[in-house]
């Protein structure tokens, strides 16, 4: 405890001395300008645009019944979207990392294809398969379950862009993490599911509530591949960014602000939720 | 090194090429989705013409996309010399939020109302028409499946939304029954695609619901392209005129120095040439010669007008799609 306080000490007296890092105030500088022109002005434009509104403008643009199915639909998709990605990121993390079999880097790219292929493509391709037309949907329509245009095909489409998100948080904290320690906690005679929960998780617990909220956020603001999807009905499975390009085809500027506004502080709450909690952890990690 | 050489190459290519086209103007057409095979011709048939007459050539750049998302495109900056939009009220929104962009009285610059052509609502249905739709009042019958796009989001979903409850309102006598008339069918929709091309998927290709809401100039490319299927159109006997506008950007052209060029563009649409391709597109023509040459693609039909029925469409929008008007009742109540 002491020797790790003492440390860190140590390391915050070197920042104060500079010159150890060379090139620290010009990266800075770098730093500052690139993140304010592409990040915090814009965001920053957002929020003083919604501040000008007048509150009761902004509370009736986000308070009527379609915003708030719209919002509860939004919140609730993306929400199991990402506790599914947590779970299965998680297992396809162990297996590209413990693991050495034929087609491993082949699947390691497949982890990336949703990063990089278009939404709206990805919206068509779910659609085409989960319609009751498509090739899992027909088998799924047969019993009577409808995945295509209702709140379960919008949970579909988040999984699939936030899949990406846990696997590659994860993935590095996997392999790093040493064998060793399972290898003492099975020598203390732990179980494998006692190593698991104890030893295994603990460790990489933060990574998967980073992952987590990553996905979440992403998921929640997610548009091109969920129209296509959802079926866009009113009050069951129109998403918030959706009521967004609606109040904007209408030219009301002011509605979707408000609506973005909101959507913006949720992510916001949310990304910062992630960072505490993975701070915290590893505070509490570090210091046992 | 190589890599830097060819670099070096295509930029010197780029700045020669620029430097040759400076000559020629620039106009830029910014429109809506389903309108790009058909000025795809319309520039190519300008481009001789006005050779023809200044010999000077001309390249029109083309931009599509949502109707109301290009105008908002337009307002917030987009360079457009003209705009061929969907609808009036897109246009109107230029002229009222762009600052100085275009001025008030655009609609009487050309003849009728600036629409150089118009088009129509129509139904597309299976092979054989299983479940019998002849008209309006069969997408009201329980079991059939009526697939539109979303009228918050598309414009062509505002001409079928307001092509339906205009027959309602003309056969029904009054607006408690057309609401009625327009609450059942929209409880037939099972999905609310954001554009047209969208909904056409939704029907050819995911082949879910019996009937599809559409443009008559998508009707005739979904029927070519999905030959196989045997699709059909149906044509109400009552439907509506729908009438997308054109009109040059005042302060753009300006200070372009493309006003005269521009002017001749869209002029061009009302020529017999232009006149002509706008029907093999499957839009109706406004010269009456040209669509008599064309009557049997393009039945003649009666269609009522925006205008004529819903006060034009500042007062069709306040009424029917502004949040919680008519078309979101549809659904409040359903609640």
């Amino acid at each position: 405890m002491t020797l790790a306080s003492s440390a860190r000490t140590r390391r915050r007296l070197t920042i104060r001395r500079r010159g150890m890092l060379p090139g620290f105030n010009l990266s800075l500088a770098i730093v500052t300008f690139y993140l304010s022109a592409l990040v915090l002005i814009p965001i920053a434009v957002l929020t003083w645009r919604a501040s000008a509104m007048p509150a009761a403008e902004l509370w009736a643009a986000v308070s009527g019944p379609r915003a708030r199915a719209a919002f509860a639909l939004s919140l609730g998709a993306a929400g199991t979207a990402a506790l599914v990605n947590a779970l299965f990121g998680f297992i396809v993390a162990w297996v590209l990392v413990r693991y050495e079999f034929p087609g491993r880097s082949l699947l390691d790219t497949l982890v990336d294809l949703p990063f990089a292929l278009p939404t709206a493509v990805a919206g068509i391709a779910l659609t085409a398969i989960w319609a009751e037309s498509g090739w899992v949907g027909r088998h799924l329509s047969a019993a009577g379950i409808q995945v295509a245009y209702t709140p379960i095909g919008v949970t579909v489409a988040l999984i699939f862009v936030g899949l990406p998100f846990v696997v590659r948080t994860v993935e590095p904290v996997l392999r790093e993490l040493d064998p060793v320690l399972e290898e003492a906690a099975a020598v203390l005679g732990a179980s494998r599911l006692r190593t698991f929960l104890q030893v295994i998780l603990p460790a990489t617990a933060p990574a998967l509530g980073t992952g987590f909220s990553l996905a979440f956020a992403r998921a929640l603001g997610e548009y091109g591949s969920v129209v296509f999807i959802s079926g866009n009905m009113p009050l069951r499975t129109e998403i918030v960014p959706l009521l967004i390009v609606t109040r904007l085809e209408q030219f009301d500027y002011a509605g979707a602000i408000g609506i973005a506004a909101v959507m913006l502080l949720v992510s916001f709450v949310l990304l910062l939720l992630g960072n505490l909690l993975q701070a915290q952890r590893r505070r509490r990690h570090e210091g046992a | 090194m190589k890599t830097t050489q060819a670099l070096i190459l295509i930029l010197l290519t780029l700045i020669a090429a620029d430097g040759s086209a400076a000559a020629d103007p620039t106009l830029l057409n910014v429109s809506y989705d389903p309108t790009r095979e058909l000025y795809q011709e319309i520039n190519a048939a300008f481009a001789r013409v006005w050779r023809a007459k200044t010999q000077q050539g001309v390249v029109i750049n083309q931009s599509h996309g949502g109707s109301g998302k290009q105008a908002r495109a337009v307002i917030d900056g987009l360079e457009a010399d003209v705009v061929t939009l969907a609808l009036a009220y897109d246009i109107d929104a230029i002229a009222e939020k762009g600052k100085g962009l275009l001025g008030a009285g655009w609609r009487s610059r050309l003849p009728n109302g600036s629409t150089p052509y118009t088009s129509t609502i129509v139904f597309v249905v299976r092979r054989g028409n299983p479940q019998g739709v002849k008209d309006w009042d069969d997408l009201i019958r329980p079991g059939v499946v009526v697939i539109v796009p979303n009228p918050k989001t598309s414009g062509g979903a505002r001409w079928a939304y307001l092509a339906a409850y205009g027959h309602a309102l003309k056969t029904l006598g009054s607006e408690d029954k057309a609401r009625d008339f327009i609450t059942r069918l929209y409880k037939n929709v099972p999905v609310l695609d954001s554009g047209a091309r969208g909904s056409t998927t939704t029907f050819a290709q995911r082949r879910l619901g019996s009937v599809l809401v559409s443009w008559e100039n998508e009707a005739e490319l979904l029927r070519k392209e999905f030959a196989r299927d045997g699709l059909e159109i149906v044509r109400p006997k009552l439907s509506i005129l729908a009438e997308p506008p054109v009109a040059v950007i005042d302060a753009l052209v300006d200070k372009h120095g493309t006003r005269s060029v521009a002017q001749a563009y869209l002029e061009f649409l009302y020529s017999e040439e232009g006149q002509e391709i706008v029907a093999r597109h499957h839009y109706r023509p406004r010269s009456a010669a040209v669509l008599a040459r064309h009557a049997a693609e393009l039945p003649p039909l009666t269609l009522f007008t925006v205008d004529e029925l819903f006060g034009g469409w500042q007062k069709a929008h306040a009424r029917h799609f502004a949040d919680g008007a008519l078309f979101d009742q549809i659904y409040m109540g359903s609640r």
